[in-house]
C-alpha cells in the first residue's frame, strides 16, 4: 500500500500490541484465581497466610538430615522433607546413570546373554508400574529379613534386620573442617592435573602417564591429612539395645527401597535413551576410528560416547526430572519425604490447602528447573565438541 | 497475517478480556451454584477454574436437589464404615450417615459414599465433594476452627491404645522405650504418640503410612515394633492381620479420641439436621423405642415418644424436614445402641463392649438433649 500505511500494519507494532493484550488476558485471569480462591477461604473460615509455618509442629519424622525435634516449627519440617526429597533424588540420579549406562551399552553387546540379559530387564522394569515396584521392594524385603534380634550379621560389626542396615560409626577425632578441605583439595588438584595432561597430548601428542592415576588424589590427599594431623579415628559399632540397634550409621528400610525402585526404574528408561543415543553415531564413525587403529575400548570411549551424549542428554535430563518428581510416591511406603511431611501431615494438621500446595509445587518447580538449568549447562558445554 | 483479520482478532481478544473481567461480577449468585452442584462427577480436584466453591445455597436445598446424600466415610474400617463383596457399606459411621439420609428424604437408601483417607477427608469436605464427613474423625479445637469445618456430635468416644505382638512379653506402653512405632499420617494419633513418648522421656520412631492397609501389612512383617491408633481402629485393623491371636491390644488409654461427624461450617441448618440426627438414635434408645417397636410406639401415650416420633409438635419442621424424621431414622436404621451393637458390639468380630458408649444413665457418655 503506498499511502501512509495504518497503525494495523506496522507489524511491529501490531505484534506488540497482541501481546500486550494476551499478557493482560493471562494476567487477569491468574488474578481472578487468586483473588476468588481467598474470597472463598474466607468465606469458608478456613485458615489462610504463611504464619502456621512457624507454630510447632508436634510430630515425629522418622530420617532428618537437620536437627528435628517434635518442638520444632512447621516450617523446620518442610527443610527435613525437602532434604530427604534431595537425598533420594541425587544418590537416585547418580545410580540410575551408572546402571542405565551399563544396561544401555549391554543391551548393544555383541555377546549374546549379555545384550538378552539387558533386554529383559529394561522391558520388563520399564512396563510394570513403578507404585508396584515401590511395594515389591518395601515389602518383598521387609519380609524376606529377619527381625532385630535374629539380624543377619557380618563378623559382628554390621547387622541387616527389617529395621534397616547398621554398619559401625566412623567417628572422627578432630577437626572435620580440615579433612572436608582437604577432600576439596583432593578434588581441585585432581582437576588440574587432569586438564594439564590434555592440553599437553593436544599440543604434543604425547601422553602423560599416570594420568589415569589423577581421581586417586581424591583419597589420597585426605589420608595423608589425616596422618600428618594425627587425628584419630573410632569406630563405633551397632549393638543391640531393647527394640533395636542403637549407634553407628544406619539406612531405614523406606529409603533404601525407595532408592532402589527410583533408580532400577529409571536406569531402564535411561539405557533406553543411551541405546539411542549410540545407534544414532553412524557407523561410519566406528570404521574410520578403526581404520585409524584404535581398539574398541578407546572407541566406545573417545568416539562414540561423546557423538552419542549431544543425542543422550536432553532425554536423559527428562528421566532426571522425572525421577524427583517420582520420589513423592515415597508417601505409599512412608519415606518421609516433601510430599509425605509437608502436604500431607503438615497439610493435614493445618488444614491450609491451598499454601502447602503452592509451596511444595513452587518447589519441585524450583528443582526441575534447577535440574534442567545443570543439563542444559551441560549440553551446550558437550555440544561444543562437534566440529 | 491478513489485515481484515486483525480487527476481528482484536475484538475476539477484547471480548475475552472484558468477560474475564466482568466474570467474578455475575459469578458467586445463584446463577453459579447448580454448575458446582451438578459437577458430580467431576473431580472437585480438578477444580482450578475460578468457580466459587462455596455455594450461596444450602446443602440441604444442594442435597434436596441432588436426591442423596454424599458422606466421606473410611477406606475400610470394619465396624465403622466397611463395604462388603458387593459394595454396600455398613457400621456404625455408616448408620449415621443413613439416619441423615432417613431425615431428609425418609429413606435411607438415598445415601452415597466416598471413601476418604485420613489425609484427604478435611479437603473433601471443604471442597464440597461430600456432604458430611463420618469417618472415624476425632473432633479437635484445630478442625473445628482453623479448618472450615464443625463438628456436630459425637458417635463413638475413644482413645489411642497400642498394639504389640504377644512374643515381645510387653505389658505395658511405658516398656515401649526406644520402640518402631507404625501409624497413619494426617492423624491426631501421630501427634499423641509425639507427645506421650515425649512427656514420658521414651525414645520412639514413627513410620506414617498414609492408608491402613499398609500400616497393618509393615507390623505385619515386623517393621514396627508396636501399631498404634485409635482403640476401636486396634480392634478392627487387628482382624486383617495374618494371625490375630499372636498380637495384644496393651492397657493403656493415651489420648481422648471422640469420634463424630463433621460438617462445613456456616450451615447451622445442615449442622442441625445431622446433629439431631444422631441424637434421635440416642433418646431413641434411652426411651426404649428401637426399630421392631416403633410402629406400635406411636400409639403410646408417653409424650417424650411421641414428639421423637413426630406424632406430637412440629420439631421435623423446625429442622426443615418431615416431621416423621426420626421415625424413618428408627426404623430404617435403628437407635443407638442397636447400631452400636450390629457394627462393633461384643457379638460381632471386634467385640467391643459400651464402655464410655453406654448411655448417660448405664454409666455411660452418650446422652441426647430432649426432643421439645
Ligand atoms: N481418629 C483419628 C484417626 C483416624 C484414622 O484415620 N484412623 C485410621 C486407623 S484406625 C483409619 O481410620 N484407617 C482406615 C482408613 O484409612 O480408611 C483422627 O481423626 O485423626
Amino acid at each position: 500500500m503506498p499511502s501512509s500505511p495504518q497503525p494495523w500494519n506496522n507489524p511491529k507494532l501490531r505484534a506488540f500490541a497482541i501481546q500486550l493484550a494476551v499478557l493482560f488476558v493471562v494476567g487477569s485471569f491468574v488474578w481472578i484465581i487468586v483473588d476468588n480462591t481467598i474470597t472463598n477461604l474466607q468465606r469458608q473460615n478456613i485458615a489462610s497466610g504463611f504464619g502456621f509455618l512457624e507454630n510447632p509442629a508436634g510430630f515425629g519424622i522418622a530420617l532428618t538430615l537437620v536437627d528435628y525435634t517434635e518442638q520444632s516449627s512447621y516450617g523446620r519440617a518442610l527443610l527435613v522433607g525437602f532434604l530427604n526429597t534431595l537425598l533420594v533424588a541425587v544418590i537416585g540420579i547418580f545410580v540410575a546413570t551408572i546402571l542405565g549406562f551399563t544396561l544401555g551399552i549391554a543391551r548393544l553387546s555383541s555377546n549374546w546373554l549379555v545384550a538378552k540379559i539387558a533386554t529383559v530387564y529394561i522391558e520388563v522394569v520399564r512396563n510394570v508400574p513403578l507404585l508396584l515396584q515401590l511395594f515389591f521392594w518395601y515389602f518383598a524385603v521387609l519380609r524376606a529379613l529377619p527381625l532385630p534380634r535374629e539380624s543377619l550379621s557380618l563378623l559382628e560389626v554390621a547387622f541387616l534386620n527389617n529395621r534397616g542396615i547398621y554398619v559401625p560409626a566412623l567417628l572422627l577425632e578432630g577437626n572435620g573442617l580440615i579433612l572436608g578441605l582437604s577432600v576439596l583439595v583432593g578434588i581441585v588438584s585432581a582437576w588440574l592435573i587432569g586438564r594439564y595432561a590434555k592440553r599437553r597430548r593436544l599440543e604434543t601428542g604425547e601422553i602423560v602417564k599416570g594420568v589415569a592415576f589423577a581421581p586417586l588424589l581424591i583419597f589420597v590427599v585426605p589420608v595423608l591429612a589425616f596422618l600428618a594431623l594425627d587425628m584419630g579415628l573410632k569406630a563405633e559399632v551397632p549393638s543391640l539395645q531393647g527394640f533395636g540397634f542403637k549407634g553407628g550409621w544406619s539406612l531405614i528400610p523406606e529409603f533404601v527401597s525407595l532408592l532402589l525402585a527410583l533408580s532400577f526404574y529409571t536406569a531402564a528408561f535411561i539405557a533406553e535413551n543411551v541405546r539411542s543415543g549410540i545407534l544414532a553415531v553412524s557407523k561410519g564413525q566406528t570404521e574410520a576410528a578403526r581404520a585409524l587403529g584404535l581398539k574398541p575400548t578407546p572407541i566406545l570411549r573417545l568416539v562414540i560416547i561423546p557423538q552419542a551424549l549431544r543425542v543422550i542428554i536432553p532425554p536423559l535430563t527428562s528421566q532426571y526430572l522425572n525421577l524427583t518428581k517420582n520420589s513423592s510416591l515415597a508417601v505409599a511406603i512412608a519415606y518421609p519425604d516433601l510430599v509425605s511431611v509437608f502436604s500431607g501431615t503438615v497439610l493435614n494438621q493445618t488444614g491450609q490447602a491451598v499454601e502447602v500446595i503452592a509451596i511444595t509445587m513452587t518447589i519441585y518447580l524450583s528443582l526441575s528447573l534447577f535440574t534442567s538449568l545443570v543439563m542444559n549447562w551441560y549440553n551446550r558445554h558437550m555440544a561444543l565438541v562437534e566440529r | 497475517m491478513n489485515n481484515r483479520l486483525l480487527p476481528a482478532v482484536l475484538a475476539l481478544v477484547v471480548g475475552l478480556l472484558a468477560g474475564f473481567l466482568l466474570y467474578p461480577m455475575f459469578a458467586g449468585g445463584d446463577e453459579a451454584a447448580p454448575a458446582v452442584a451438578a459437577s458430580d462427577d467431576a473431580d472437585p480436584q480438578a477444580e482450578a477454574a475460578p468457580l466459587p466453591v462455596v455455594t450461596s445455597r444450602s446443602t440441604l436445598d444442594l442435597v434436596r436437589e441432588r436426591g442423596y446424600v454424599r458422606c466421606g466415610v473410611s477406606q475400610g474400617l470394619p465396624g465403622f464404615s466397611n463395604p462388603n463383596d458387593s459394595g454396600d457399606w455398613s457400621g456404625i459411621d455408616v448408620d449415621l450417615c443413613r439416619a441423615v439420609a432417613a431425615a431428609v428424604f425418609g429413606d435411607a437408601d438415598k445415601s452415597r459414599y466416598t471413601p476418604l483417607s485420613a489425609k484427604e477427608r478435611f479437603t473433601a469436605l471443604q471442597s464440597g465433594e461430600i456432604d458430611v464427613l463420618t469417618r472415624n474423625t476425632t473432633w479437635s479445637l484445630t478442625r473445628d476452627t482453623a479448618l472450615g469445618l464443625d463438628f456436630v456430635g459425637i458417635n463413638y468416644y475413644d482413645g489411642q491404645g497400642f498394639m504389640v505382638r504377644k512374643e515381645l512379653g510387653v505389658k505395658s506402653v511405658m516398656e515401649l522405650d526406644g520402640a518402631v512405632v507404625c501409624t497413619n499420617t494426617g492423624t491426631t494419633t501421630e501427634l499423641n504418640v509425639a507427645d506421650f513418648f515425649r512427656s514420658n522421656g521414651l525414645a520412639y520412631s514413627i513410620v506414617a503410612f498414609e492408608k491402613s492397609d499398609e500400616v497393618v501389612a509393615a507390623y505385619d512383617a515386623g517393621r514396627c515394633d508396636a501399631f498404634t491408633t485409635d482403640a476401636s481402629g486396634l480392634y478392627s485393623e487387628r482382624l486383617k492381620l495374618a494371625d490375630y491371636n499372636d498380637h495384644v491390644v496393651l492397657p493403656e488409654i493415651i489420648s481422648k479420641e471422640p469420634l463424630g461427624p463433621a460438617v462445613r461450617q456456616g450451615d447451622d441448618q445442615w449442622a442441625d439436621i445431622v446433629r439431631w440426627s444422631l441424637f434421635a438414635m440416642v433418646e431413641a434408645e434411652e426411651l426404649g423405642v428401637t426399630s421392631k417397636n416403633a410402629g406400635d410406639m406411636r400409639t403410646t401415650q408417653n409424650p417424650a415418644i411421641r414428639r421423637l416420633l413426630g406424632v406430637e409438635g412440629a420439631f421435623g419442621q423446625n429442622l426443615g424436614i418431615p416431621n416423621d424424621w426420626a421415625y424413618k431414622i428408627i426404623t430404617q436404621v435403628g437407635n443407638y445402641g442397636e447400631s452400636f451393637e450390629r457394627g462393633v458390639g461384643v457379638n460381632t468380630p471386634l467385640g467391643i463392649p459400651r464402655g464410655l458408649n453406654a448411655l448417660w444413665k448405664d454409666g455411660g457418655l452418650q446422652y441426647s438433649p430432649p426432643v421439645r
